[in-house]
This record gives C-alpha cells, structure tokens and sequence, in this order.
C-alpha cells in the first residue's frame, strides 16, 4: 500500500504544485460589509490588479424622485440613503430649501440642529466602527459598536419620536424642545461613553491584531486624498484638514468650541482613530449645548404664526412640540438654486437644489459621502493584497445605500 | 484681509472670464463648451482641487442640457470657504461635453453618473459606462424630463 501511494504521489504526498494563479472574483454583491456592492478584482496570486466598484444594487432614485414629490414630501426620502445617520441627510436638504425660501432659523432650534446632529455623528462612527470590527473578524466590536450606538439612539428616540429616520428638521426649525429627561439622558450617556472609550482603546485600538489589519494598510496620500477627492475621516486621516463645521459653519456650530482632529499617517487606523477622536469631540459639544442653549421658539416666527391657537394650546405648550402649519402642505419657494454642505458622519454631503418656482424641485441633486468614496476605494485597492480588502473597505466606512441613493 | 471670494473674482476677471458672485461663499461661471477645459486649468491653477459635484440637468423645452461642476479647494484653508458652479450647457443634437477627467480626477463619479442618467458623453473620461444602472439599460436614460415614473400597485389607476 505504501508503495503505492509514493507511486500516485511524490514525496509520500507532501508536495503540492504551486500553480501561478490569476484570475477574477466577485466580492458581493450579497452584502459584503454594510450593504449590497459587488467589487469585481482581477487578482494576480493574492495580489488585486484591478478592482472595479459596481455599486447601484440598492438604488433608490432619491433624484429621479426628488422632482416628483412636494418639498415637504422629500424629507424622508432623503433620509433614507443613511438611515443610521438620518439627521444630516434631512439637515442639508433643508438648509438649502431654507436658502431658497430665505428662512431665518430661531437660536434655539440652531442649537437643537447641532445637537441633534452630533449624537448622530456619534452613533454613525460607533456603527461604522462595528463594521471594520466584524470585517477584520473582530465580533466584540461588532457587538460593542451597535450595543454603544443604541445609547444615541435611544435618546434621538426620546427626542425625535423615532429611532433612526428622524424628519426632526424641518424648514424654519425643528419639530420638537429639549425635555429635562433628554437634559439627564443625555449628561448619562455623556458619561458612559467616555468610559466605554476607554474599554473601546483597551480592547480595539491597542489589540495587536487590529493594528496588524490596519496599520500600514491602504495608505492614502495627502495629494492622493485630494486629488480623488475624498471626505470626511477618511481625508482627514491624510492629513487635510478640512470639515464643514469650521470652513462654513451652519447650525450653532459657530458658536461651540471644538477641535478638527487630522492624522498624517493615511492609513487605515489614522481613518480609525479619527473616528474615534471625533466621538471624543461630539461629546464635547454635546455637553455645551445642554449647557449653553438658549430659550426661545424651535420655529421661524414665518412659520409659528400660522399654526391655529388651539392646536398651539395643545401641542406647543403642552408638549413643547411644534405642529406643521399649512403653508408646508405644498409650498412654491421662489424661483432660484442653492448649494448647501454640511458635515455628514462619513464626511461632506453637498445638496444642489434647483427651483423653477413650483411646488417640486426642478432638480434635485444629492452628493453623499459614500458617494464620494467610491473612487477613492477603486483607486486604493489597486496593488493591495486580497485579505486587506476587507479592512480597506471598512476602514473607509463605505456604505452602499448611502451611495447609490 | 480681502475676502476669498473677492480675491477669485479678481483673479477671473484679469483673465476675462465672466464670474457671478452669489454670495461671500458661491460664485458661478457660465461657460462654452469650447471653453469649459480651458476655464477649469484656470480655476485649478487658482487653487481648486477637487470636483464636489457633477451635475446634469435637462431643459427640454429648450432643447438642451446643462452640466454644472461645483469645484473648490481642499488645500487652501480659504478658497475651501467658496465653491464655484462651472456651467455649460449641451446641445440635444450633439449631447458631448470635454470630460474634465485631465484636470481634476474626482469627476470621475460624476461623470459617469451623469452619462447614464442623462445620456451626456464625456470625451476623454475613460470610463463612459454604466455605474447605478444595470448593464441594459440602454437608451433610457431616467433623469431626463421625458422619463415618466411608472407606478403600480393595487390602487393604482389604470394609466389613461
């Protein structure tokens, strides 16, 4: 038998044959990370040749849309390309309905729209953050990051009524005051994260593995960052520094004390712990707002004067709400465009707004942060190895259906 | 100090390009096709690196699409303050436009969106095929004015 098996196999069945590979693979497009994308790669050995993002599968003609629907009839559609991050997809669409209406906004609903705004900054790094855990087959994190995240969430629910796809913005303000209890959830959650943080640091940051998956991997440039346009976290971990909350302040954020934190590294753990940093920052200006907001209306007297008494009665003195008014059902804006950007979780979400002065958008135009990743993902994993695929794709916090919109 | 956007539309207007300031932080610049390549090495010799948005919008009545770029800066702290709309208009019978590609890499996104959405061509963009839509997806093109949605349903009336 034995001298059989030497005949069939040399080396007693030792050796393997070490055949040139190269060739081509699908990654997704079920669901590789955070939704439907299919990357095609044409590898060479382990080494990726080519990749081509093809992204598209969960398209929701948010544009094609935009110009069939009411003004008002558009915020939750907007929102739904990042529904996890709800709050800013709905703030820059409404900035740019109120640049065309010229709207002012009362102070007080400034402060609310930042507020609002960083806990969902917050909760959209922590759930980015369980994706890159789970795509580099760290589950703690994972588990940690959406675990962490429900805290946010809970209190954009105490909030806004709902836990993620808020419509909390709406023209001329918001829909509904600070509480007492949002006031104590809020100092709590404050608190909590912070020392979640440190955890976070012991168990992620500084884990060996981690650092090997990210470190050294996926390095963008500075000039390559710019040049490919990239945003957010993911530009400033090259060392850009750039964020829309200091270029062109909106909300209250001209008013709040806080800091850009940017990594020359260009790699994907500078990616990560600007995420990190950047939740250390919100929680700051988390805890200035509850100290510093200023009483007053939510909404722009234009719009208050115009919700009937008794329902005032109801709504606003009993539960500090605001009702929507009439003039909302269908409103024509005046002729006119507007350009409006803010600073979204995964980075800079610009809105373009064209008005022909009816009651739909002439055109509506929604450019994502993910949307702007796609490039720059394409352009990364040029030359990279297989494995670092995966972390590549979730140290850039790509998320399809922000993407495709 | 003078105001970014002053100093841009100085800047423009030595080199006779007509600008449109808008406010402290936009300004348009309406271009010919012909130009539009020309107009945009300026714009990035001036400092603005990076293409934010590539815009096609259809105006059916008049026969024409009009495709806008919104560029501004990432390096410079205070050009980054100001975007500029890079307009130029295509003709339905001729729907190409110079890809910006050789200038600013960025558009690459948007260029290709706009093709498939719009049907504009970008000559010199290497890559003029679909990106959201699927492969067959030939010949329509759902952004212009002329593509109704379809809805369906229970509820819905029959189309007349």
């Amino acid at each position: 038998m034995t001298d059989q098996a030497e005949e069939l196999m040399k080396s007693g069945g030792m050796e393997i044959d070490v055949i040139p590979v190269s060739g081509e693979l699908n990654v997704g497009p079920q669901h590789p990370g955070s939704g439907h994308l299919r990357i095609y790669v044409r590898l060479n050995g382990d080494i990726i040749e080519e990749a081509q993002v093809e992204p598209g599968y969960v398209h929701r003609a948010v544009e094609k849309l935009g110009e069939n629907r009411n003004y008002i009839h558009l915020i939750p559609l907007v929102e739904r390309p990042a529904i996890l991050d709800s709050i800013h997809m709905n703030l820059g669409y409404i900035m740019a309905v109120e640049k065309i209406l010229g709207v002012d906004v009362p102070d007080r609903a400034q402060y609310l729209r930042s507020f609002a705004a960083e806990i969902s900054r917050i909760a959209s790094h922590l759930y980015g953050m369980g994706i890159l855990a789970i795509f580099i087959g760290h589950s703690t994190g994972f588990m940690w990051g959406f675990g962490d995240r429900e805290v946010w969430v809970q209190i954009l629910e105490a909030l806004t009524g709902a836990r993620i796809t808020n419509s909390y913005v709406i023209p001329g303000g918001v829909r509904r005051d600070l509480t007492p209890t949002i006031v104590e959830m809020t100092r709590k959650a404050v608190t909590y994260m912070r020392r979640k943080i440190k955890d976070w640091e012991n168990i992620f940051l500084n884990n060996p593995n981690v650092k090997a998956r990210l470190q050294d991997v996926g390095i963008m440039t500075r000039e390559q960052a710019i040049e490919w346009g990239a945003v957010g976290p993911n530009l400033r971990g090259s060392g850009v520094y750039y964020d829309v909350r200091k270029v062109e302040p909106y909300a209250a954020y001209s008013r709040l004390d806080f800091e850009i934190p940017v990594y020359k590294e260009g790699d994907g753990y500078a990616r990560t712990l600007v995420r990190f940093e950047e939740i250390q920052q919100s929680l700051n200006i988390l805890e200035q707002i509850i100290r510093d907001i200023p009483e007053g209306q939510i909404l722009s007297d234009r719009f208050f004067k115009q919700i009937p008494p008794t329902r005032l009665k109801k709504w606003w003195e009993g539960q500090r709400r605001v009702v929507m008014p009439g003039y909302y059902a269908s409103f024509r804006p005046p002729k006119g465009e507007a350009v409006t950007r803010v600073e979204a979780g995964r980075g800079e979400l610009l809105y373009y707004v064209v008005s022909d002065g009816s009651a739909k958008p002439y055109r509506l135009r929604m450019i994502t942060p993910s949307y702007r990743s796609i490039y720059v993902m394409q352009n990364l994993l040029k030359g990279v190895r297989y494995a670092d695929l995966v972390s590549i794709y979730g140290s850039l916090d790509y998320f399809p259906p922000e993407a495709d919109r | 100090m003078q105001k970014p956007i002053d100093v841009l539309s100085q800047a423009l207007q030595s080199k006779k390009i007509p600008v449109k300031v808008e406010s402290e932080g936009r300004a348009s610049i309406e271009v010919e096709k012909k130009d539009l390549v020309q107009v945009a090495k300026v714009l990035k010799d001036l400092g603005f690196d990076h293409v934010k948005a590539v815009t096609g919008i259809d105006y059916p009545d008049q026969g024409r699409i009009q495709v806008v770029y919104h560029v501004s800066s990432y390096s410079d702290v205070n050009l980054a303050k100001v975007i500029v709309a890079l307009k130029t208009w295509t003709n339905y019978k001729e729907l190409e436009v110079p890809s910006l590609m050789e200038v600013w890499k960025s558009a690459w996104t948007g260029e290709r969106e706009t093709y498939e959405m719009l049907g504009v061509r970008f000559s010199g963009n290497p890559d003029m095929k679909r990106l959201f839509l699927p492969e067959d997806f030939e010949g329509v093109y759902p952004l212009r004015k002329s593509y109704k949605i379809k809805t369906e349903g229970l509820f819905v009336d029959r189309p007349s």
